[in-house]
């Protein structure tokens, strides 16, 4: 009733590829985005903030890096947490060396360093595809692993490894409290999320997704695959590793390679999956799923049966709850809550009318 | 008799000149000593029965295939090995024999894909979304409307391909193919596996494209009907041997294409 397009004309081209060309999505998105920088940080408390929102934000990034990739190029990379573990080291190694760096430009540096070692482990998908692609990023995962922690260089000689994050300032301030920290995390996500969605939209996006739908038509249309698999793991691998600083500065507080193990690269591949592939939301629905459930089903264990049943038992519950949760959506929508989301947006512009 | 007015373009220059080309995968000859011109404007239709090396005859063409011997010059040049995506910047643009779709986007989307290469590419422009990445969507999209109109496709453009039937599907691709602003198109079967109407569709926009735009094409099909109705001339492929080159009436009587066809009596 409410989310109808009848009536909005585009008369150009411009209005008709604007980013939300539909009226209600603008306002919807408005709205979201005020919710996020005032609602939130007026509401919240430390406890969300610094233990979900801001989590919940760095893995989106990394989830939305991962659905470039995967879900736009068709690409599929279990080595994500290595190239977050990169934009990590990165970021800290530059830092120690030349500490006058703002942490933002180290961020950067992160960034693209992550992006160069993404490239490079990408290198294999101009010959292999699908499965064997995956076991070929595998390798990614425990190089970078292993590499972190048999080379003190990069720990900076530390003698456990693992090393306390250096503070952040940004323009004289110190962010160092949950209220500041997500702002600068809910930033970047904006910025990013803003920056993948335009260039979905683009030549950049339509040449990712045709490599991926089927790659004998691009190359027969000119585009050249070797380096448009490699942009999209160029610009895949610069957000996981962005996002990757963001976890180790902004959540954990430390730089350690166990942060970035194979189940990181799992995790973000099943918020992927879940979310939605080929969709900018759905890195954020796929996080949210993997994030937010299993907390709230953990808080919604403990009311239900209010101290009667162990906390172990209920520990065990949840993680069958929240497993068959998984199951029900990949059977309800395959394509992911992204694609549920947008299903039911096509069936509210006809509603309450059944054509 | 053809459809088209034979003499509404001088079909002369020759823009494709195959010469002697022998073909093999392994012990298998797919094409042997076959020399074919291409000439500008005009509609060229390779026919002949299965397994007889009317695809691998268009792959030469597309470049896709490398013959072992013979020699292929492109407006006068030799061409050598290309890579696959070098030949679309040369002028040549194909559809496939099954629909090679992008099936993740619409219809507008796919045709917008095929102009990619006039587009230029830049990472910052394009995340922006300003300047260059911006005037270049809404400048090629005006020209992606343009087929679209043409395709007679509009009430789709939004809708993602795979939810099209198959004769829009072919369509689309056509107009994928069209979206590169090809010399030289090649068509695979472009009307295999449609009813009717689809076909007297996809004829009058094989005629309009080539009449329009001054597009050369080559098609493959099995269609003897639409074949002899719309192509100039015809070339009759058999066992990868050239039998037969010539307009429709004189390759229809010739006695080699008709034993092809209906086996020696």
């Amino acid at each position: 009733m409410f989310y109808r397009e009848a009536g909005q004309f585009k008369t150009s081209y411009k209005k008709d590829q604007a980013i939300l060309p539909i009226f209600q999505d603008k306002i919807a998105m408005v709205a979201m985005l005020l919710f996020c920088f005032i609602v939130i940080p007026l509401f919240a408390n430390d406890y969300w903030l610094a233990s979900i929102l801001v989590p919940f934000l760095a893995l989106s990034l990394a989830a939305l890096g991962l659905n470039v990739l995967t879900g736009y190029a068709g690409q599929i990379s279990l080595g994500t947490a290595a190239f977050m573990a990169v934009g990590a080291f990165a970021s800290f190694n530059l830092q120690v060396r030349i500490p006058e760096i703002p942490f933002l430009v180290a961020f950067l540096w992160g960034g693209l360093c992550a992006a160069g070692v993404g490239i490079l482990f990408g290198l294999p998908s101009l010959r292999i595809k699908g499965f064997y692609l995956a076991v070929a990023t595998l390798a990614a995962q425990f190089f970078i692993e292993w590499l972190f922690t048999h080379f003190d260089w990069f720990t900076n000689y530390s003698t456990s490894g693992v090393i306390t994050a250096p503070p952040m300032t940004l323009l004289g301030f110190a962010i160092d409290n949950p209220l500041s920290k997500y702002f600068l995390v809910l930033s970047i996500v904006v910025i990013c999320a803003f920056f993948v969605r335009n260039l979905a939209r683009s030549e950049i996006g339509r040449a990712w997704m045709a490599v991926r739908d089927m790659d004998i038509a691009a190359e027969a249309i000119g585009i050249n695959l070797m380096k448009t698999k490699l942009l999209a793991f160029g610009v895949s691998s610069f957000l996981c590793g962005l996002a990757g600083a963001l976890w180790a500065y902004v959540v954990l507080g430390t730089v350690e390679p166990q942060a970035f193990d194979i189940a990181r690269s799992f995790e973000i591949l099943f918020m992927v999956v879940i979310g939605g592939l080929g969709s900018v939301s759905g890195a954020f629905l796929g996080a949210g799923f993997m994030i937010l459930l299993p907390i709230l089903l953990n808080n919604l264990g403990s009311l239900i049966t209010g101290g009667t049943i162990s906390t172990e038992t209920i520990a065990h519950i949840e993680y069958m709850v929240f497993g068959a949760f998984i199951i029900f959506f990949l059977i309800v929508e395959p394509n992911g809550l992204a694609r549920l989301w947008q299903i039911g947006k096509e069936k509210l512009r006809l509603w309450p009318f059944p054509y | 008799m053809s459809l088209k007015n034979q003499n509404l373009i001088s079909k002369s220059e020759v823009i494709m000149n195959i010469k002697n080309i022998n073909l093999s995968f392994g012990g298998l000859k797919a094409l042997s000593g076959v020399s074919l011109q291409i000439k500008k404007g005009e509609i060229l239709a390779i026919i002949g029965p299965n397994g007889a090396g009317k695809s691998s005859m268009l792959n030469v063409i597309s470049g896709i295939y490398v013959p072992q011997e013979g020699v292929v010059e492109w407006k006068g040049k030799r061409r050598n090995k290309i890579a696959p995506h070098d030949i679309a910047r040369m002028g040549i643009a194909r559809t496939f024999q099954n629909i090679a779709l992008f099936k993740g986007m619409s219809a507008l989307e796919n045709i917008l894909t095929g102009r990619n290469i006039l587009m230029k590419r830049n990472l910052f422009m394009e995340m922006l979304y300003m300047g260059l990445g911006r005037r270049q969507e809404e400048e090629h999209r005006k020209k992606a409307e343009e087929i679209i109109d043409f395709l007679e496709i509009q009430s789709i453009r939004k809708t993602p391909v795979a939810r099209l039937p198959y004769g829009m599907q072919k369509r689309v691709e056509l107009g994928r193919a069209l979206a590169l602003e090809p010399e030289l198109l090649l068509l695979d079967e472009p009307m295999a596996g449609m009813n009717v109407e689809e076909k007297e569709d996809m004829c009058r926009f094989v005629l309009d494209v080539n009449e329009q735009f001054g597009t050369t094409i080559v098609l493959i099909e099995h269609d003897m009907g639409v074949v002899m109705d719309i192509s100039d001339r015809v070339v009759v492929l058999d066992y990868g041997i050239k039998i037969a080159d010539g307009t429709p009436d004189k390759v229809r009587s010739e006695k080699k294409v008709i034993d092809a066809y209906l086996g020696v009596g």
